[in-house]
């Protein structure tokens, strides 16, 4: 129903559009006196006259409608002022599910009755839809066509739509921002409830399987969140020791060095490495790097794990090149021609131009392209959930499996899960933690790079 | 520094008294951009103390030659000199000469003021150091102290030597490439345009400078402006698309011309 009426509304505009472009064109307005709008304007402000108003009420009405339905129909419950809000919740489902054809048990007559109500308030609502909807469109469309005349001002008005249209775009991505901080943060209030925050924050043992129903065995649980931490940035470390160098060196070869031929099959190479799924990395680091990884820690007699921070931090660290040399890239390149001349007329080499002239000028370009590419290994998932191990451990080998703030997170929400158990909670807080550690990261980063755009 | 090979010092013998001895040459140098020619079959003398003034309108080759004496035109990949340029008697693209060697004797000053994202003090310490010219601190600082006052940029800066170099002043920028360049002690400067991006006031001070620094250094100059190059100059070569026009003393250059051309260009007739 509901599509069917964006359909209308989008042919709706169509035809508007045509008939404004085409009352735009019509000799009446052009013969007199010079026009303030090409027809096309004229059109476009028809459209938007006629597809804009009737497009916000169809959303706002289909977001809203359910609620005020439950709402009326709850009303007329008998006996619903007496149940609390949760069994409010479970009688609209039920009823809910009657009215969808789905019985599991012969309804009341209560619920029989509930049910005709809601279809019948369902059944006037989609008729009232239809009416606004007809008639938003009709008017819009009257309107906006009536309005064109020689001297009205349709390219103002469409580019102010426009304009609006994409404050709303811009908009878009901050409220989802804050929409996700919001409910971080409530779950994670709900896991301070029941586990203090000193023990989160500065507790080092993470045992978090505890018992979520009576007969299950498991542990007592502890919640500290340090070995976790550690372990992220063990494989994080790791991952940047891998990365910053390859992706350093690569950036410089390509800009200052490599000719134009090998620089055009490399660099989109190189970008390509950024585009693979993370998951793809992760049968790479766990089938192939892993194994090598521990023959290796084996034949040279350090106790090795079949899964080690090193292999999932490793291929980490060359999912990672190509963040920062292409960050390195640009900050070489925005260096002006003019200084690597400076440097070269007073007779200095190449090497000692790009050590003593080029990095320290394109320093803040790199180092915001390593920030940006921290954070994505603080928040990297895939990789370590199939190559990282499970279990907490401190340690400073390499060839020990370590777990990651984002591998328990995962693991806490498979399985069973339960929303009043600090186990489940828990992993809103670990979310909170790192969603608080890349802002962080990213926030430097942003500012180290604004800085460079200062610097010549 | 100044070892003179047996050829320089032929040429200052045949000189003779009243003419300064050639310090740069160029024999037939042609330029290539790819397929385009920039320069064709140059021959030029760049005498020892004196300011050469290339002038010519835009697109005639005078900054492709200047950046020819520094090998400068290396940095273009697309860039082909053929002919025969030297320094002191030394052809200078010879596979044997080291172009950092050969940029260290002739430095080089760009149209636009191109001081290093760094200190003061560092971009003058720049060159002395990557050359190892110093042994300790100090002489360095004596270094960067002697380059800014024969700048003439000394007093303005030496409160503020570590503070950017980018920060100065447009005039005061140019002052500084030029005290950068003076810091490795060439024996040639080269300076394409050095005023184009300066005011009246900042120009009047490079161009004094100019003149103070004939004393020690070789000067060849680009400019556009013809007032300059009467100023500045004591030799003015003429450029035309890609042609040496005429060359001679700038004064005769000035007031009779040889070629109709000179003498259109100086009196503003053309370009």
């Amino acid at each position: 129903m509901a599509g069917y009426l964006f359909g209308f509304m989008a042919l709706a505009a169509f035809v508007a559009a045509f008939l404004g472009a085409a009352r735009g064109r019509s000799k009446r307005f052009a013969a007199t006196e010079k026009t303030h709008s090409r027809p096309i304007y004229h059109g476009l402000n028809a459209a938007i006259w006629t597809g804009v108003p009737a497009f916000v009420f169809l959303l706002l009405w289909l977001l809203f409608q359910n609620s005020v339905i439950d709402m009326l129909v709850i009303g007329s419950y008998p006996g619903a002022d007496s149940l609390s809000g949760s069994e409010k919740n479970l009688l609209i489902s039920e009823i809910r599910q009657v009215a969808a054809g789905s019985v599991f048990r012969e309804p009341t007559p209560e619920i029989t009755a509930a049910v005709a109500h809601l279809k019948s308030l369902q059944a006037l609502s989609s008729w009232a839809m239809l009416a606004v909807v007809a008639a938003l469109v009709a008017v819009g469309a009257f309107l906006g066509i009536r309005a064109i005349q020689t001297r009205y001002p349709a390219r103002h008005s469409v580019e102010r739509s426009v304009t609006w249209f994409m404050m709303f775009s811009s908009l878009v991505a901050i409220l989802t921002t804050a929409g996700i901080v919001l409910s971080l943060v409530y779950e994670a209030l709900q896991f301070f409830a029941r586990v203090p925050a000193t023990e989160f924050l500065f507790g080092l043992r993470w045992e978090p399987q505890i018992a979520i129903r009576a007969d299950q065995v498991a542990g007592q649980g502890a919640f500290g969140m340090i070995p976790v931490l550690f372990g992220t940035f063990a494989v994080s470390a790791l991952a940047m020791a891998v990365a910053i160098p390859t992706g350093i060196l690569s950036a410089i070869y390509l800009t200052e060095y490599a000719n134009e031929r090998f620089r055009a099959v490399v660099k989109p190479l190189l970008e390509i490495l950024a585009g693979i799924p993370t998951i793809v990395y992760g049968f790479f680091a766990v089938l192939t790097v892993a194994p090598l990884v521990r023959s290796l820690g084996l034949s040279i007699g350090i106790d090795s794990a079949p899964n080690s921070a090193l292999a999932a931090g490793g291929v980490m660290g060359i999912m990672l090149i190509p963040f920062i040399s292409s960050l390195s890239d640009d900050a070489f390149a925005a260096v002006p021609r003019a200084i690597r001349e400076g440097s070269f007329a007073l007779g200095a080499t190449k090497g000692e131009t790009i050590r003593k002239v080029l990095l320290p000028a394109a320093l803040p370009g790199i180092v915001g392209g390593v920030l940006l590419a921290l954070s994505r290994a603080v928040g990297e998932t895939m990789i370590v959930v199939m190559a990282a191990g499970l279990i907490a451990k401190m340690t400073l080998n390499p060839f020990e499996s370590v777990t990651t703030v984002t591998v328990q997170i995962v693991t806490l929400l498979i399985g069973d899960s339960e929303f009043d158990n600090p186990k489940t909670l828990a992993a809103f807080a670990l979310g909170l933690v790192l969603f608080i550690i890349t802002l962080g990261l990213n926030l430097i980063a942003l500012r180290t790079v604004r800085k460079y755009r200062e610097k010549y | 520094m100044n070892i003179m090979t047996e050829a320089a010092v032929e040429q200052k013998v045949q000189a003779g008294l009243n003419e300064p001895a050639v310090k740069m040459k160029g024999e037939s140098v042609d330029v290539h951009y790819g397929e385009k020619q920039a320069l064709f079959g140059v021959n030029l003398d760049i005498r020892e103390n004196q300011v050469t003034a290339l002038i010519g309108p835009s697109g005639c080759g005078k900054s492709t030659f200047l950046r020819c004496l520094n090998r400068m035109n290396d940095t273009i990949d697309i860039a082909r000199v053929s002919g025969k340029i030297t320094l002191d008697g030394e052809d200078v693209y010879d596979p044997k000469i080291d172009v950092v060697e050969l940029r260290a004797r002739v430095g080089m000053v760009f149209q636009k003021p191109n001081p290093f994202p760094k200190s003061i003090y560092e971009n003058v310490a720049y060159g002395p150091r990557i050359h190892g010219l110093t042994k300790n601190r100090a002489e360095l600082d004596g270094i960067v102290e002697s380059s800014l006052k024969k700048a003439a940029l000394w007093n303005e800066v030496k409160d503020r030597l570590n503070e950017s170099g980018t920060g100065l002043s447009g005039g005061q920028q140019q002052r500084l490439c030029i005290a950068r360049a003076i810091a490795v002690s060439p024996e040639v400067i080269l300076m394409d345009e050095p005023c184009s991006a300066l005011d009246p006031i900042a120009t009047a001070k490079v161009e004094e400078l100019i003149d103070e620094l004939r004393e020690n250094y070789t000067i060849v100059i680009v400019t556009h402006s013809m007032q300059q190059a009467a100023r500045v100059s004591q030799r003015t070569a003429m450029f035309h698309i890609g042609y040496l026009v005429e060359e001679g003393a700038t004064e005769k250059m000035f007031t009779n011309p040889d070629d109709k051309r000179t003498q259109d260009y100086i009196t503003g007739r053309f370009g």
